[in-house]
């Protein structure tokens, strides 16, 4: 099989073996929704008008759960330097494992999300934009967050640091999708948002592989 | 044959100011000048800001906060390319002081951002009738201060400086090319703020009486700065000399 296949599957399998680590982004994600309406109040028009705003949020808030443990235990047992060692380049060995961990972390989050709407009153016809812009969203949250987690591996303080330096890094996706959402809700057409998002996956991918595994070589010195 | 002898003078003349003993030389001749020159400018911008300038015809003297606003605008963003400038000096041609630079400039370029915040906040107070707008500008600029206060957080997280080092060096270097996406989504989110007075391409908007002050001030920071960087650099150098003097005698007892 394809290393780099082969580097995703066996990510994959580890993510989702422990239950936990898959069901708390999940529970924190519905958790930090249901936050929401206690603290600003039931009012319906209201709530659907926040709805975007605060699915998007939850979902950014969640995706960093995981990542301070994407590179920790490899790290720590060795693993890493041999991945660093094997023939397979290092930015296509980050770019298997962030796909790993968005399969975990992002995909559920996809799957949760349009119950999250319903139950803050989601308006009908954005439930397709939400789910879109999740879909191309919460991609470059793995990546920009992946590229966090290499980053801080080894810092003092990891989970809380890395949280400081990714979140002012997702304020662009944060925007494109609450917009695309609020565009569709509004009955204007989503795409330009999602299109502008889009192109910001196509940079991101094309890009944070490297700044990972630059963040990572320094890491193993 | 006939292009090494120039590829080297390049290379050299790049790494001569590497070595501590040469840079702190050159620093030793700039520190004067810059001092000097940041008094001076500093000195004059102010008594013409808050003096001998004309006050706003709409806002009246709450137009002189904008003589420490802009220039500490300017320089939040200028310190920031200063640093990603450094950064990936020090990335393409392993400068030793590049990334020493990046740390020293650091401080610096969080103190103007929370200057112009602060300022601006204040001016904001009896223009727009409120200390803080969800705004574009606004909220680039607050952006930009979170990316230094993380940066100079990551850099002290590690048992190793050096690593700190490089690890602020790549997250610098993201920051970066995620800056202009950041404004340019910022911007399309929400716009309150006045565009850009003095760069334009029709020349400044401003009036010269107001003009000369700012001008002054600018220059002022920009020496501030200079000599600021200068003196933290040094202070860097012997802390890392320091550091391997006492690592050299743990070892030996």
């Amino acid at each position: 099989m394809n290393p780099v296949l082969q580097i995703f599957w066996q990510n994959l399998r580890l993510q989702l073996k422990q239950s936990s680590d898959l069901v708390a982004p999940i529970a924190f994600f519905g958790i930090a929704t249901m936050l929401a309406p206690l603290g600003i109040g039931p009012e319906p028009n209201l709530l659907s008008r926040l709805a975007p705003g605060m699915i998007w949020i939850a979902a950014l808030l969640s995706t960093q759960l995981a990542l301070d443990r994407l590179f920790q235990r490899d790290y720590e047992d060795g693993s890493l330097d041999l991945l660093a060692l094997a023939p397979v380049p290092l930015e296509l060995a980050m770019l298997a494992k962030t796909a790993a961990h968005w399969v975990a972390t992002g995909v559920p989050v996809l799957i949760a999300a349009p119950l999250l709407g319903l139950m803050l009153g989601l308006d009908g016809g954005s439930y397709g934009a939400l789910e879109l812009s999740l879909l191309l969203g919460t991609p470059i949250l793995s990546l920009i967050g992946a590229f966090g987690a290499a980053v801080t591996l080894g810092a003092r303080r990891g989970g809380a640091l890395l949280a400081v330096l990714v979140l002012p890094l997702y304020v662009p996706v944060l925007i494109f999708a609450t917009s695309a959402v609020g565009a569709a809700g509004e009955g204007l057409s989503p795409w330009p948002h999602l299109l502008l998002l889009g192109s910001m996956l196509a940079a991101v991918v094309a890009l944070a592989p490297f700044a990972a595994a630059a963040a990572l070589r320094n890491a193993l010195e | 044959m006939t292009t090494a002898p120039t590829r080297q003078a390049r290379v050299s003349l790049l790494h001569r100011y590497a070595n501590p003993a040469a840079f702190g030389r050159l620093s030793a001749r700039i520190l004067p000048w810059s001092t000097a020159i940041a008094v001076l400018l500093l000195g004059a911008g102010l008594y013409f800001a808050l003096f001998d300038s004309p006050p706003d015809y709409q806002q009246g003297n709450t137009v002189r906060i904008m003589y420490l606003h802009v220039p500490a605008a300017i320089m939040s963003e200028l310190v920031y390319g200063a640093m990603a400038a450094a950064a990936a000096a020090g990335f393409i041609w392993k400068h030793a002081l590049a990334d020493l630079f990046v740390k020293a400039a650091a401080p610096l370029g969080a103190a103007f951002t929370l200057i112009c915040l602060v300022t601006g906040s204040l001016w904001g107070r009896p223009m727009w009738g409120a200390w803080w707008v969800w705004d574009a500008r606004l909220t680039s600029e607050l952006v930009l201060f979170f990316l230094y206060l993380g940066y100079i957080a990551l850099v002290d997280a590690f048992d190793d400086p050096e690593r700190g080092l490089k690890a602020g060096a790549i997250l610098v270097l993201v920051g970066v090319v995620d800056l202009p996406i950041i404004k340019f989504s910022v911007d399309w989110w929400n716009t309150l703020h006045q565009p850009s007075s003095l760069m334009s391409l029709s020349g400044p908007k401003i009036h010269g009486s107001m003009l000369l002050p700012l001008f002054l001030m600018i220059g002022g920071f920009v020496a501030f700065f200079l000599t600021v960087v200068l003196l933290r650099l040094e202070s860097e150098l012997l802390a890392r000399r320091i550091r391997a003097w006492r690592s050299a005698a743990g070892d030996a007892s």
